[in-house]
């Protein structure tokens, strides 16, 4: 099977006004995937899939992934003006930003005639909030279906062309994506015997005058 | 119960040696409590009811080598209504809770339930979980909880037998009667419903209250 | 036979009749013109048949049934949410409750996730006794589908109580090798958690030995059946470039007539070392489905043989291999392996700390079911909870 670049370059040569990036892969599983603009991602993935040389005909995995807003912080460097006469003075000042998070989608591809893969196609979205559209591919591979309905149930990302976009585990009701990084899960459990990490502090809203270890409490 | 005779003529009750001896004789005496409810207690039919990876203990337990059949499950009903006992072997999601507490209320009295399994007694390893239910007991009346992840069939077995221990005990009038003889309790649980971010109520306040924090003094 | 098409069948419109009009005093409906009278039914969630809490709606015309939605998520137990809190070793008992008839090789699909995503190299024993105890869990696996799939043709309990007796034999090498039945958390990175002595080898040779003889009498009652051939020979079929892409795996796929096995096409671990066939059916129904499973049992069964007379010494997990505080490098890994329901997956991403920051499990059961409806169409009930049950659902892995 090609490498990467080489798929990537025909890609990109057949498809021009489509972006295909080349995604590294810091671990050493050496699984470099490329990055469609959604714009072209259906033809991109109708083309692998009929492509004689590739033939991926198995879309064996779609992943969801979440990125959160980020804050970062720069510094800025202005130049005022100084003590009449003399050199303008540069300052050097911190400035945070929000930068936006966004969601991806990440589907891995295998032939099954030409025994090969894995192929890794990614899709970003705009941003978490109201630009969360993202071409489906169940049109291309039927094995998609279940799986960006999970996608849109735990993420939120919207999937254009779905046949049947609904909540797939989850029920209908649910208001919320559980699997986003900023999901807060209902207040439903209590303290624990060994409480640690956000354990702890959910006991400490719950039994107020526990928050000294040690302390002896009346039973009831 | 009856008084016991204050006349000291007539004997007392008799105790446990003289009625087993009599018994080794051919003679049975035994009291209308005691074979109503060795009946009940040694034919607890129960649902074919499974969640998750418990389920397939259950189903080893009813299976050849542990055989739940001769300790009187010999059948496992598939409906709610010819079942006398609902073992919830596997984690309740809050999905799922609606079911189970409407299968509790088509069972007709009397009605026993076992909570198998970490997740059916508390949630178990999942119990940072969004869609889990942290134990059937918030809204059903669990009889007997089994621990173990998953308990093994033996572990089920003595629940059982503990169960039908705990039938046989159970007087039949007074405040401790089984509620199918009482007239002031109400048979059927709270069914939640599927609200938009949790169930509605999380819990049923008649049959569960959080627990208060106790821990002794770290001198 | 002409199959309704279900895109143009939608649910049974009806109209209200003015009571008066027919001389009724309440008022009447009656089905609109054409409509035939159609049923909706919620099969499930709870039914003695669907293999746990699984629910399908079908739409019924009569006893064939038209339409067919799949409703899950009644064991959802964020599974992948847990992952994304716990380190990479914390996960190890999560897994075995994915398949929960399976742990082995749930265990395995993780730990050579993380093995990929780390670089972890595994120690050759640990490799041969890798594959002895996912072949156990095959034999296990199918044993028990075939006594589920009889439970469901109506062979009420005889076929599953032989099933489960030789599950137990199994059940209690595992038990005496990991220390639970089910739950065993045996696969590290790098390697097992426990090295088996010279009496477990010994055991599981008596066992490997006996077990062909457990399948003759098994299949002798079962497999040249008339009532099973009829109720299962033409039932449920699917075609092979439907099954491909729909992302089918496993035996599944194998029925379809689709030569895909990971054990062969990706060659992890040291399956290449082995001699084996892999099965292929021809029509891709139900009883192709019941016999690939079949005969996958024998080839395990000489899988079995050669790796218990081929095991070689050495350490069971490299002591410098890191389990707790295991912080991989940044970067992402699918890493999957052919589990005896189909392809099991992890993907999984770093960023460097000692949780990942992406958990996602493959399950072959979720994406198997994808085409449940179309193996249904104009069938009946009973057709239905068969064509389920040879498709070996376990909801533990469907919901995660």
């Amino acid at each position: 099977m090609e490498s990467p670049e080489a798929l990537r370059d025909r890609l990109l040569a057949r498809f021009p006004g489509v972006s295909v990036e080349l995604v590294p892969n810091g671990s050493p599983s050496g699984q470099v995937s490329l990055r469609i603009s959604p714009a072209g991602l259906r033809e991109v993935a109708r083309f692998l899939r009929d492509d004689a040389a590739l033939a991926l005909d198995q879309c064996s995995n779609v992943t969801g992934l979440d990125s959160p807003d980020r804050e970062v912080v720069e510094t800025v460097k202005e130049s005022q003006p100084g003590a009449p006469g003399g050199p303008p003075v540069v300052i050097e000042r911190k400035q945070t930003r929000i930068e936006p998070g966004h969601l991806e989608v990440v589907y891995h591809l295998y032939s099954v005639a030409r025994r090969h893969g894995p192929v890794i196609l990614r899709a970003r979205t705009g941003n978490r909030t109201d630009a969360v559209t993202l071409p489906s591919l169940t049109p291309v591979w039927r094995s998609c279906e279940f799986q960006e309905r999970e996608v849109f149930d735990l993420y939120g990302v919207v999937f254009e062309g779905h046949p049947d976009l609904r909540r797939i585990l989850m029920w209908d009701a649910f208001a919320g994506h559980p699997m986003r990084k900023d999901y807060v899960e209902p207040d439903d459990y209590e303290w624990e015997p060994t409480p640690h990490g956000e354990v702890l502090a959910k006991a400490r809203r719950h039994y107020p005058s526990a928050a000294a270890p040690g302390a002896v409490q009346p039973s009831p | 119960m009856s008084d016991a005779p204050t006349d000291a003529s007539s004997p007392g009750p008799l105790s446990a040696e003289e009625r087993d001896e009599l018994r080794r004789h051919g003679i049975l005496l035994t009291s209308v409590q005691e074979l109503y409810n060795w009946g009940r207690s040694h034919s607890v039919w129960p649902l074919n009811f499974g969640l998750a990876c418990c389920a397939i203990e259950m189903i080893a337990a009813s299976m050849a080598k542990f055989d739940i059949a001769r300790f009187g499950s010999e059948v496992f009903r598939p409906s709610p209504r010819q079942a006398d006992l609902i073992i919830v072997s596997g984690t309740v999601t809050k999905k799922m809770a609606p079911h189970v507490v409407r299968l509790w209320n088509q069972m007709p009295e009397p009605k026993y339930c076992i909570a198998m399994g970490a997740c059916a007694i508390s949630g178990g390893p999942f119990k940072q979980g969004y869609n889990v239910l942290k134990g059937i007991d918030r809204f059903i009346p669990v009889d007997i909880y089994i621990p173990g992840c998953p308990p093994r069939p033996e572990a089920l077995l003595h629940g059982l037998v503990q169960l039908q221990e705990k039938i046989r005990q159970q007087p039949l009038r007074g405040p401790d009667a089984p509620r199918h003889l009482r007239s002031d309790l109400a048979c059927d649980a709270t069914v939640p419903e599927l609200g938009a971010e949790d169930i509605e109520p999380p819990f049923s306040p008649e049959l569960w209250k959080p627990p208060t924090l106790v821990r002794p003094d770290k001198a | 036979m002409m199959l309704p098409d279900p895109a143009a069948t939608g649910l049974a419109r009806v109209r209200k009749i003015e009571g008066a009009a027919l001389g009724l005093r309440t008022p009447a409906f009656a089905p609109e013109e054409g409509a035939g009278d159609l049923l909706e039914v919620s099969l499930g969630p709870h039914h003695p048949s669907t293999h746990g809490v699984f629910r399908m709606d079908v739409v019924l015309d009569g006893e064939r049934i038209v339409r067919l939605k799949p409703v899950f998520g009644y064991l959802h137990r964020n599974h992948e949410k847990l992952g994304e809190g716990t380190s990479y070793l914390g996960s190890m008992p999560y897994t075995d409750r994915l398949d929960y008839l399976n742990s082995m090789t749930n265990n395995w699909a993780y730990a050579l996730a993380v093995e990929k995503l780390a670089g972890i190299p595994v120690t050759e024993r640990a490799e041969y006794v890798r594959v002895i105890l996912a072949e156990l869990s095959r034999l296990l696996n199918h044993t028990c589908l075939a006594g589920f799939l009889m439970q469901d043709c109506g062979c009420s309990g005889t076929p599953l109580m032989y099933a489960f007796r030789e599950r137990e034999k199994i059940l209690d090498l595992f038990e005496s090798l990991s220390g639970s039945r089910m739950m065993c958390n045996f696969q590290r990175f790098g390697g097992c958690r426990v090295d088996p002595s010279a009496e477990w080898l010994a055991a599981t040779r008596t066992l490997v030995d006996g077990y062909g003889a457990f399948l003759d009498e098994f299949e002798a009652l079962l497999s040249g059946n008339e009532i099973v051939m009829a109720r299962t020979q033409g039932v449920g079929r699917l075609p092979a470039a439907l099954a491909v892409n729909a992302g089918v795996t496993g035996p599944m796929l194998r029925a379809s007539g689709v030569g895909h096995d990971l054990r062969k096409v990706d060659g992890y671990g040291v399956y290449p070392r082995f001699n084996f066939r892999v099965p292929i059916g021809r029509d891709g129904d139900v009883y192709d489905r019941y016999m690939v499973r079949m005969l996958e049992m024998r080839e395990s069964i000489s899988i079995l043989d050669q790796a218990l007379r081929g095991l070689p010494g050495g350490p069971i997990l490299d002591p410098k291999a890191k389990q707790r505080g295991l912080r991989p490098k940044a970067g992402e890994a699918y890493g999957r392996i052919e589990g005896p329901k189909g392809e099991i997956g992890f993907f999984l991403g770093s960023d460097g700390t000692g949780n990942p920051t992406r958990y996602r499990v493959r399950a072959p059961s979720f994406v198997n079911l994808t085409i449940l409806e179309d193996l249904c169409l104009g069938h009946s009930v009973a057709d239905t909870v068969i064509i389920l049950g040879s498709i070996d659902i376990v909801l533990g892995e469907v919901d995660r």
